[in-house]
């Protein structure tokens, strides 16, 4: 039932608060008194240079797509699973048969060097 | 006022809640400025619509909405983003050259859609027995038995969308993004932002300068 879901709500809305209260006590409380090394980008202890809007590898987004495909992979094995031993060995098969295209696709990426990071 | 009554209206509430959220994120992906931000914009967006498919009982849905939607084509656009040239302007200049015009083509396409809509005919889904065994599981069994082929031409299609991004990737690759003289360029000017003396600590000049 969608009324089951009052509780996420309220745990949204409490996380929501926590975030919000959390930072205002804190500003309230700690002491402010900026220098410029204290106001620079964090950058793992690096002097940092440069904008942050750079334009990345295409590579990343190589990964970003592998990453969805595998995502939606996912996603279908969920309902498959609920009804897994109702369908018996067929439904095994159907699923195998989706499993090996897409890992087709997968073995493709792989060969092709797409995943070696240089 | 009875139990039915509140919780009608407390749906009532609900939905008119997603929906805002849904319509003003929506217009503020269009209209914002940074490209960025709208991309923020659009993944709240799909967040309240996984919300609007809770409150229609359609969980399994809602939790694919956000798995693939918020997770994963959210992560995509946003390396999109990162990967567009000319991201280092911090304002992406909007292609919406005509208001009037695009406003109107928008209201035809409603106007179109509302027609149609109206007119088709849905043949009923075949019986699922949603009510009694859940909807993920009448959605597994559909998919597995009534819905076999199209399950099946989906792996297809998602092999089609891998190879075409290596196939783009490499083709980019190829002509190496960017050419190198002009990374090196670009490069040099932002450090001529940070450090102004080339043997100098760029934080401590900083400090002496405020």
């Amino acid at each position: 039932m969608a009324s089951d879901y009052i509780v996420v709500c309220v745990m949204f809305f409490i996380a929501l608060g926590f975030v919000g209260v959390a930072l205002f006590v804190a500003k309230l409380v700690r002491p402010r008194r900026p220098t410029n090394v204290k106001l620079t980008t964090y950058e793992c202890g690096e002097k940092p240079w440069g904008g942050a809007w750079v334009q990345y590898n295409v590579r990343f987004y190589l990964v970003a797509l592998a990453f969805v495909v595998f995502d939606v992979e996912a996603a279908f094995l969920f309902p498959w699973a609920v009804v897994f031993k109702k369908l018996g060995l067929f439904g095994f098969i159907e699923m195998a048969v989706f499993i090996f295209v897409i890992l087709f696709g997968l073995v493709y990426v792989w060969r092709k060097g797409a995943l070696k990071w240089v | 006022m009875t139990g039915l009554e509140t919780e009608e209206i407390l749906s009532a509430i609900v939905f008119y809640l997603l929906s805002g959220v849904v319509v003003g994120s929506s217009i503020l992906v269009i209209t914002l400025r940074n490209i960025f931000r709208s991309a923020l914009f659009l993944l709240l967006a799909f967040f309240a619509t996984a919300g609007l498919f809770i409150t229609l009982d359609a969980e399994f849905i809602a939790a694919v909405q956000v798995l693939i939607y918020v997770g994963a084509i959210g992560v995509l656009i946003l390396f999109a983003i990162m990967l567009t040239r000319r991201i280092q302007d911090p304002v992406a200049k909007s292609t919406t050259r005509s208001f009037i015009l695009g406003a109107f083509v928008s209201a035809a396409f409603l106007f179109f859609l509302i027609l149609i809509l109206g007119k088709i005919y849905l043949p009923p889904f075949p019986e699922t027995g949603a009510d009694t065994e859940g909807i993920t599981k009448g959605i597994g069994r559909m998919l597995l038995t009534y819905y076999l082929l199209p399950f099946e031409v989906v792996s297809v299609l998602l092999v089609g969308a891998l190879i075409g991004a290596v196939v783009i990737a490499r083709k980019e690759e190829a002509r190496g993004g960017e050419p190198p003289e002009v990374a090196l360029e670009r490069e040099r000017k932002d450090r001529e932002i940070t450090d102004s003396k080339p043997d100098g600590n760029g934080l401590e000049q900083n400090d002496r300068k405020h």
